[in-house]
């Protein structure tokens, strides 16, 4: 018998006491999926969490927001920019006027996005509950390494993808991993370890500023 | 119909990876010797009380989370519902665990990933050996100024790889397995062992990773800035600097994975510093390690365990970063994917229809955290990469109770309870520490048997039980024995307490004081008072 | 009292073995504050042990004829009250799987028509006969220490904090880390006795930083294994049972 069949042998056996009927059946879960925990105050929760990491959350309207992201990158006195090719081409556009250098993912490779300061992108989802921020890396998000190599990630996500806990996020990023198979990032805050003495330290490997620009118009 | 003394033929977790005690190792040489051969708990246990900083760390950082997770877990007013949810998820794919592999593979494989299966460590390990070795075929080995560069592959923090101890034997295939979690590198710099699922240096404080990070860094790569001093957020930057020039480089990731969704195949890794994701994105070929116990039917079902996962393990409302994957995606991330599913014991769990409930953890670490004995002691006197409460079930169950440590791991406990409460997929571990318990005692009892001239009741606790019990089932014995109380008080005169004793009342009288016995039972006075009871 | 909230009750007093020879005063005080309330009591002489000691040690083929005694001693009584919360538990949460484990259909069903009766007094009292003020006087600074087993495996809730607060003259003191255990759990006290010393040393600790003049609990053995550091230790804070200060009135009062 090669492993597989041997251990999938081993298993059935082990299993005998368990009746042929569907899993479903045999062990119910009472447990109703999908559910949002509240409906008011989605966005008010979703910044006080987010902040809760110590990533910082800026509000704005559509217009606002190609201002709003070269405002966090000149406080942050970022040089370097990469951005995805599907991202807004008035956030581009803004960015291409200012001083920061504009980097494309052409694709850039590791060391060139290690001497990169920053990334801009957008969102697939917001979970308010937790403070986190769901990629599912389309081209407005760009490929994972690149909100993850530059030390800062200025992210832009709408109002209305944010929702209010887990269950409904999960809900909503389903399609991308059952339809498209797209890889997902969940994000809550910047980078962060608790492994010397439980003391949270905010950034090690991952971007160590997270910038979160919520558009409300 | 007896359930428990069923024996399995299913074997137990098979034998480690040899070690490569050879001289060119390239990777800090953990402390000699296997886990298995590990003294039994309360010897080691003795040898951790006597390490007082480690005391201090261990008292001070449990306080700490165990009032975090309080604090988390009562914002989320449906708690209990997720953890019965949680329950029952697990129960329904241990139930159907070959049906829910089988579609996990298809789906992973239907992903654009390759599946293997390992019956035990050595076959996973062989199979990683050489999946690592083709992948770095075409690898120029060089030496870049710090060391040989080349045969290396970065890893993110497993239990998995742990258990099965694949840093070993990857290091005695020539490759160097680097662990990138925080923790993780400071155990490993520091030719140490992992104390706790989730903060394995716990033990350490930020005095000793500074002199661990000054002292070995260097030697493997990118060295500590001279002037490094103690503040973990300078530590952290030490490990980011040192740590990112192997992330750049790096061909091969290894990884485990916390949930592996059948109904879709996506893996999904839980994690806080990035070092997961750097080892699951940036490298060509990426290995994930599985135990089959950890699939998920289906996708959806994600939504509980991430939310009870990150309360109980970091006490947080969410880790810093998840990674879901499902199969190579073109252009981002590895090109390459394996899997490689791994039994070694797991099936012979399962086969056991009361210990099998220990198989839904998730490896949260919530009941070492809360459990009063491991904090007492910390992760290394258990002997095994599973310490705490769940690793005193689960290592004895894994590798079996023939080892003096396994023998002594399921009686490392008070049996408090404070586990049970906290624990997010609800295992009953205090009743299967007693079940564990009997199962030591009848493979005693059955080795006894098997070696003539050593009976069973010749030694010391079997008899007092056996006896005991014996006079305990009729009242007439346990009157006609509990006569004499008095006796002991009426020739020690007029002393409040009893001081020390002889062994082995000793290990109770030799920090306790113990009160003068009665000069008559209740039972004596009952029937003095009363006239004889009912019945 | 109009009618007292025990009257026409017949209650099987369960001593417990470790309670019978070491710590006769308790099950003296349980039986006088039932009766106190009206109750009929009586004490099956049958009853020796619920088995814990040898189960807990892994020895269940040894335990079953000791849950046989037990069922055999305490069938037919609607209330079987004693002063243990962990003796209470193992008989609840243990007795069954023993029974199983025998393989034993006849003890099993013997076993589920007697361990639904089994109650800790303090849960007795409030539960059962819905009283919190059982007319006891005890004009003294105490700690309450829950013990693991009867808030973990009895669950007796907050049942013997409302006793406690109820008794006239009495302060009742906030214990630090009440929840965490004491470092005796039966054998492993004998099996890990450093682990275990050093468990009861946090305890007696918190015990002695509150000022209490008495450690009350509703286990004697974990106030023998708290105390008995605090005797060494030379501390003055003096062990008794929840059930003795409910018993204490005015006339008797200690």
């Amino acid at each position: 018998m090669n492993a597989r069949e041997e251990i999938l042998t081993r298993i059935r056996t082990a299993l005998q006491d368990v009746p042929e009927v569907a899993p479903e059946v045999d062990v119910p879960v009472e447990w109703e999926y999908h559910r949002a925990t509240r409906t008011e105050g989605v966005l008010d929760l979703f910044v006080e969490r987010v902040e809760d990491y110590k990533a910082a959350v800026v509000r704005a309207n559509s217009g606002e927001v190609p201002g709003r992201i070269v405002e966090a990158l000149n406080a942050h006195d970022v040089h370097s920019v990469v951005l995805p090719a599907g991202l807004d081409p008035t956030w581009r556009a803004a960015l291409e006027a200012s001083e920061i250098e504009v980097r494309d993912d052409t694709p850039l490779d590791r060391a060139q996005l290690d001497t990169t300061d920053a990334v801009v992108t957008a969102a697939c989802v917001g979970a308010a509950e937790t403070g986190t921020i769901f990629l599912d890396h389309r081209p407005d998000q760009g490929r994972r390494a690149l909100t993850l190599v530059p030390d800062m990630h200025v992210c832009v996500i709408r109002a209305d993808q944010v929702v209010s806990d887990v269950p409904e996020a999960i809900t909503r990023v389903a399609p991308s991993v059952r339809e498209n198979q797209l890889p997902v990032t969940m994000i809550s805050g910047g980078s962060a370890t608790s492994d010397i003495e439980l003391s949270r330290v905010e950034g090690v490997h991952g971007p160590r500023t997270l910038h979160v620009v919520l558009v409300q118009d | 119909m007896t359930l428990v003394h069923r024996q399995s033929t299913i074997p137990v977790a098979g034998p480690p990876a040899p070690r490569y005690e050879g001289p060119n190792r390239r990777t800090p040489a953990p402390p000699a010797g296997e886990l298995v051969d590990s003294p039994g708990f309360p010897t080691a246990a003795r040898r951790e009380l006597d390490l007082p900083v480690q005391r201090g760390n261990l008292h001070q950082a449990m306080t700490t989370i165990r009032t975090k997770r309080q604090q988390c877990v009562s914002e989320l007013d449906h708690w209990e519902e997720l953890r019965l949810a949680g329950e029952a998820i697990k129960n329904r794919t241990l139930r159907h665990l070959d049906s829910y592999l089988v579609q996990l593979e298809e789906n992973l494989t239907a992903a654009g990933a390759t599946v293997h299966w390992a019956r035990d460590a050595a076959e996973a390990n062989r199979i990683i050996t050489g999946l690592v070795k083709e992948a770095l075929a075409d690898e120029e080995v060089h030496y870049d100024g710090t060391g040989v560069v080349g045969d290396e592959v970065v890893k993110v923090k497993s239990m998995v790889t742990q258990e099965i101890d694949m840093n070993e034997a990857l290091e005695a295939a020539g490759v160097a397995a680097w662990e990138t979690d925080l923790a993780e590198i400071i155990v490993q710099l520091g030719h140490d062992r992992p104390s706790h699922f989730l903060v394995p240096a716990i033990h350490r404080n930020r005095a000793e990773v500074r002199e661990i990070f000054l002292a070995e860094m260097g030697t493997y790569g990118k060295p500590a800035p001279p002037d490094l001093d103690s503040e973990p957020r300078n530590l952290a930057g030490a490990a980011r600097l040192h740590l990112r020039e192997k992330f750049l480089r790096a061909k091969v990731g290894i990884s485990g994975a916390n949930f592996a969704v059948a109904d879709t195949g996506t893996l999904v890794v839980v994690e806080s510093e990035g070092n997961g994701r750097m080892c699951l994105t940036l490298p060509q070929t990426l290995i994930s390690v599985v135990g089959v116990e950890k699939v998920l039917p289906t996708f959806d079902d994600l939504e509980v365990f991430l939310q009870l996962l990150p309360r109980s393990s970091t006490a947080e409302r969410m880790n810093p970063y998840t990674s879901m994957w499902t199969g190579p995606t073109g252009g981002d991330g590895p090109e390459k994917m394996h899997v490689v599913l791994l039994d070694n014991g797991r099936s012979r769990v399962l086969a056991d229809r009361i210990g099998r409930e220990a198989l839904r953890c998730i490896r949260c670490s919530a009941c070492l955290n809360v459990c009063p004995v491991y904090e007492k002691v910390g992760g290394h006197a258990y002997g095994s990469v599973y310490p705490g409460p769940i690793g005193s079930i689960l290592t004895p169950q894994l590798r079996g109770t023939t080892s003096a440590v396994d023998r002594s791991l399921p009686f490392a406990s008070s049996l408090c309870g404070a586990c049970f409460e906290v624990c997010p997929v609800r295992i009953p571990i205090p009743e299967l520490l007693v079940y564990m318990r009997n199962q030591v005692v009848e493979s005693k009892k059955a080795e006894a048997k098997s070696k003539p001239g050593m009976p069973f009741l010749a030694h010391g606790e079997p008899a007092a039980m056996t006896g005991a019990a014996w006079m305990m089932a009729d009242s007439r014995r346990w009157s006609a024995a509990t006569k004499g109380v008095g006796l002991s008080g009426r020739i020690l005169g007029k002393a409040d307490h009893l001081g020390p004793m002889p062994w082995p009342l000793s290990k109770w009288t030799n920090a306790r004081d113990v009160p003068i016995p009665p000069q008559e039972s209740f039972r004596s006075w009952y029937k003095r008072e009363r006239g004889g009871g009912s019945r | 009292m109009a009618t007292k909230p025990g009257e026409g009750m017949r209650v099987a007093l369960f001593a417990t073995c470790a309670n019978d020879v070491m710590f006769p005063d308790t099950p003296k005080a349980v039986l006088s504050i039932l009766e106190r309330l009206g109750c009929s009591v009586e004490f099956p002489e049958k009853q020796t042990c619920c088995g814990q000691p040898f189960a807990n040690t892994g020895y269940f083929d040894e335990t079953v004829p000791v849950v046989r005694n037990f069922v055999d001693a305490f069938g037919g009584y609607d209330y079987i009250v004693g002063p243990s919360g962990s003796c209470v538990g193992a008989v609840r949460e243990q007795h069954e799987m023993l029974a199983e484990h025998a393989g034993d259909a006849g003890l099993a069903r013997d076993v589920s028509l007697v361990a639904p009766h089994v109650y800790d007094i303090s849960e007795f009292l409030v539960n059962v006969l819905n009283v919190t003020d059982v007319g006891a006087y005890f004009p003294h600074k105490v700690t309450y220490h829950p013990t693991c087993h009867s808030i973990r495996v009895a669950k007796v809730g907050d049942a013997p904090m409302r006793l406690l607060q109820s008794v006239k003259g009495i302060t009742v003191l906030d214990l630090p880390d009440s929840d965490r255990c004491c470092g005796f759990g039966g054998t492993f006290a004998m099996k890990n006795p450093d682990i275990s010393t050093a468990m009861a040393a946090d305890k007696a600790r918190h015990v002695a930083g509150t000022g209490a003049e008495y450690l009350v609990a509703g286990d004697n053995l974990c106030l023998l294994n708290v105390s008995g550091v605090i005797a060494r230790q030379g501390g003055g804070v003096k062990p008794i049972h929840l059930a003795e200060i409910l018993a204490s009135t005015e006339g008797s009062a200690a």
